[in-house]
């Protein structure tokens, strides 16, 4: 015992510990004294004080206890037990490649049945699940469209939502203002208009990049969203613009009676029918951005984008044109936020400014970061335990029983997400998904494996 | 070849370059023949990397011109430059750290033709046997000898006429500088590849270079064929002496 007492730094003795813990409970007794254990309420007459001296004890009670366990297992000892989720974490970052590939199969063939799936089990709340599901997916769509900017191309975009507002005022205009126009023509119009405004953004700030390019991209956001704001009698200013048509399917309108897409193929009218129609086009919608960008990452222009993320200078050397390298990556994110915005729109059938404020943005930005920058099922993943995992704790009982019957975690969405970005930033600082793919593979790889294990060589 | 011969490739005349109100060459010509290796030489901030960027055409001569296999490139940007058959090794490497080796030398061949890909992979591999273990790993990961034979590796997957090499030897222990050098000595003899040099590390530039100049202050102050000025004693006593190779 003495001879491992001797090794022990002092530090981590257990002394050392309950010390520490003691001093920070003191702390809380005294800077809680005023704010915890005494409690001023107006009173006939002036103010009385009351005492609440066990919520005071328990918060010293929790503090010490607290400190003392972080002292005893992670701070103060030589094997923190953040180690292992640290390691753990790595773990799963080796093993990625295949995990990955399968991950996203599964989540893939779940993806395509899922309506079916919540329609049959949930019936109850299908409509609510299928709901949840759509706006998960618009977050991966548009998470995927910033991806090619700030993940491949690596230039950090902060007004992206800028992208999906003009997708979103296109589609609503132009339905608006002209009758034949429905969601499946407009859809490419929008798609092309927000491209034309992503490479309108990215002229002036091509000669700039990190932060300067950051601020900038954010103030092109919100000149987006003040225009929409005022310009009242094209965009409507705060009223935003209503009557949006819905989609229909090759003309057949999700609507009861006759000619209706129940009546056409004999099925019972059900609203249910226009939600799961309207995961589908999502879905659709995000598939082919991901295909989209999968396929141009292994194309010259894609390969050119992740060159430049790396490093310009070495870029031009090798004579690349970043001026069109930067455009096309602008151009093409944006049009994927202009899809993505027209579907917001359909779906909403409603749109005005505050659908788009930098929160959005911000959203979006942390849904890419947090996945892990560049990687696509990242942001599949961030999407869900972001956007669905808030929207989960709201049908979490005992929530609102500890936090009081008005608690609503939407509302702590940002503290949420900050908490996140936290720890993500601590535990795998390249995001959850932090593993690069390569896009080439040597063609000849197995016969190499071959040669070398003949020779002895291979491991 | 023979009828170009007296044409040099590369005619660097009386550039001036600039940065802002800093003057960083005054009035430099070089000359790099078809099939040379020629190398400069000059202290830290002679200019010497100016002129290699200046050829590049970042920074723009404000004075003087390039002119490289019969057209001016004084004012092109860079990336077309680049496509005229000059690959460059810039200072500090700049090869792409998250990339895999293969990717990097992928991004070289970005303006050739896809059926050369195959055959120059084998060429640089060959060169370069390194690389080939190297293939699948991360750019970053590499040691810094290693990292600078991708740079060059992926200079040469451009399949260039004028080969640029901006200090090769920077921060690599004499063994490797010595493999390098090997290389771009065995591309020149074998392909007829023009190198041209920029090296502080004079005692090797020279051996290998054909010619040399040495660069102060912005200005070519001598030149010569590489074994001359070896022998040079203001060469030796402000490059050479003094445990400087």
């Amino acid at each position: 015992m003495s001879a491992v007492s001797t090794n022990v730094n002092p530090e981590n003795s257990f002394q050392a510990s309950i010390k520490d813990a003691l001093l920070a409970a003191f702390l809380t007794g005294v800077l809680g004294f005023y704010f915890l254990a005494l409690r001023t309420d107006i009173a006939p007459g002036g103010l009385a004080i009351t005492t609440r001296w066990g919520l005071w004890l328990s918060a010293i009670a929790i503090v010490f206890a607290g400190r003392l366990l972080l002292n005893l297992f992670v701070w103060r000892t030589d094997k923190p037990i953040t180690r292992g989720l640290a390691s753990a974490g790595s773990g799963v970052g080796t093993a990625l490649p295949d995990l990955g590939k399968w991950l996203g199969r599964v989540l893939f063939a779940f993806a395509v049945v899922l309506p079916f799936f919540f329609i049959i089990f949930f019936p109850a709340q299908q409509r609510q699940y299928i709901d949840l599901a759509i706006l998960i997916m618009t977050y991966i769509m548009l998470g995927w469209g910033l991806n090619i900017v700030v993940g491949l191309a690596g230039l950090l975009d902060l007004g992206y939502v800028a992208f999906y507002a003009v997708g979103a005022y296109s589609f609503a205009l132009l339905s608006t203002h002209f009758e034949f126009i429905g969601f499946w023509t407009a859809l490419p119009l929008a798609g092309l208009l927000a491209a034309f405004w992503g490479l309108i953004l990215g002229f002036p700030v091509l000669r700039l990049r990190g932060d300067y390019l950051a601020i900038v991209t954010l103030a092109f956001g919100e000149i987006i969203r003040v225009v929409l704001l005022n310009w009242y009698e094209f965009t409507g200013g705060p009223n935003g613009i209503s009557g949006i048509p819905k989609p229909t399917f090759f003309g057949l309108e999700f609507s009861r009676g006759e000619g209706g897409f129940a009546d056409f193929f004999g099925l019972e009218f059900s609203t249910i029918h226009r939600f799961v129609y309207l995961y589908y086009i999502i879905f659709l919608l995000a598939i082919i951005t991901n295909i989209v960008t999968m396929r141009l990452r292994r194309l010259p222009v894609g390969r050119a984008w992740e060159a430049l993320r790396e490093d310009e200078i070495a870029c031009r050397s090798l004579g690349i044109n970043t001026t069109n390298t930067k455009l096309t990556a602008f151009a093409i994110g944006a049009m994927f936020g202009g899809f993505a915005g027209s579907f917001f729109a359909t779906r909403q059938g409603f749109i005005s400014p505050e659908s788009f404020t930098f929160l959005e943005s911000a959203i979006i930005l942390a849904i890419v970061v947090l996945g892990g920058l560049g990687s696509q099922i990242g942001v599949v993943i961030a999407s869900i335990v972001m956007i669905g995992g808030i929207e989960m704790l709201r049908n979490i009982g005992f929530l609102s029983q500890i936090f009081g019957p008005g608690f609503d975690p939407t509302q702590y969405r940002m503290l949420i997400f900050g908490l996140a970005m936290v720890l993500i930033m601590v535990w795998k600082p390249r995001g959850l998904v932090s593993t690069r793919e390569p896009s080439a593979v040597l063609k000849e790889k197995k016969k190499i494996g071959a040669d070398m294990v003949a020779q002895g060589e291979g491991h | 070849m023979s009828t170009t011969a007296q044409t040099p490739l590369l005619s660097v005349r009386g550039v001036e370059t600039y940065y802002g109100k800093i003057v960083a060459l005054r009035g430099v010509d070089v000359d790099v023949n078809r099939g040379e290796i020629v190398t400069l030489i000059g202290a830290n901030g002679a200019g010497k990397s100016t002129l290699m960027m200046t050829i590049c055409g970042s920074p723009q001569a404000r004075t003087g011109s390039v002119i490289y296999d019969g057209t001016d490139i004084t004012m092109m940007p860079t990336h077309e430059i680049m496509r005229l058959g000059i690959a460059q090794s810039p200072e500090g490497r700049r090869i792409f750290p998250r990339m895999t080796v293969l990717e990097n030398l992928q991004m070289g061949a970005q303006l050739v033709a896809p059926e050369h890909f195959d055959d120059d992979l084998r060429k640089v591999y060959e060169l370069f046997p390194r690389l080939k273990e190297r293939a699948g790993q991360r750019g970053g990961t590499l040691s810094g000898g290693e990292q600078q034979m991708l740079a060059i590796a992926r200079a040469l997957m451009s399949r260039p006429k004028l080969l640029l090499l901006d200090e090769p030897s920077l921060g690599l222990a004499p063994l490797i500088v010595k493999q390098i050098f090997e290389a771009v000595k065995e591309l020149n003899r074998t392909e007829g590849l023009t190198v041209f040099l920029v090296e502080q590390n004079a005692f090797h530039a020279l051996k290998l270079a054909h010619r040399g100049y040495v660069m102060v202050n912005g200005n070519i102050t001598m030149s010569g064929t590489g074994a001359e000025l070896l022998k040079r004693e203001e060469v030796r006593a402000a490059y050479l002496e003094g445990g400087r190779h």
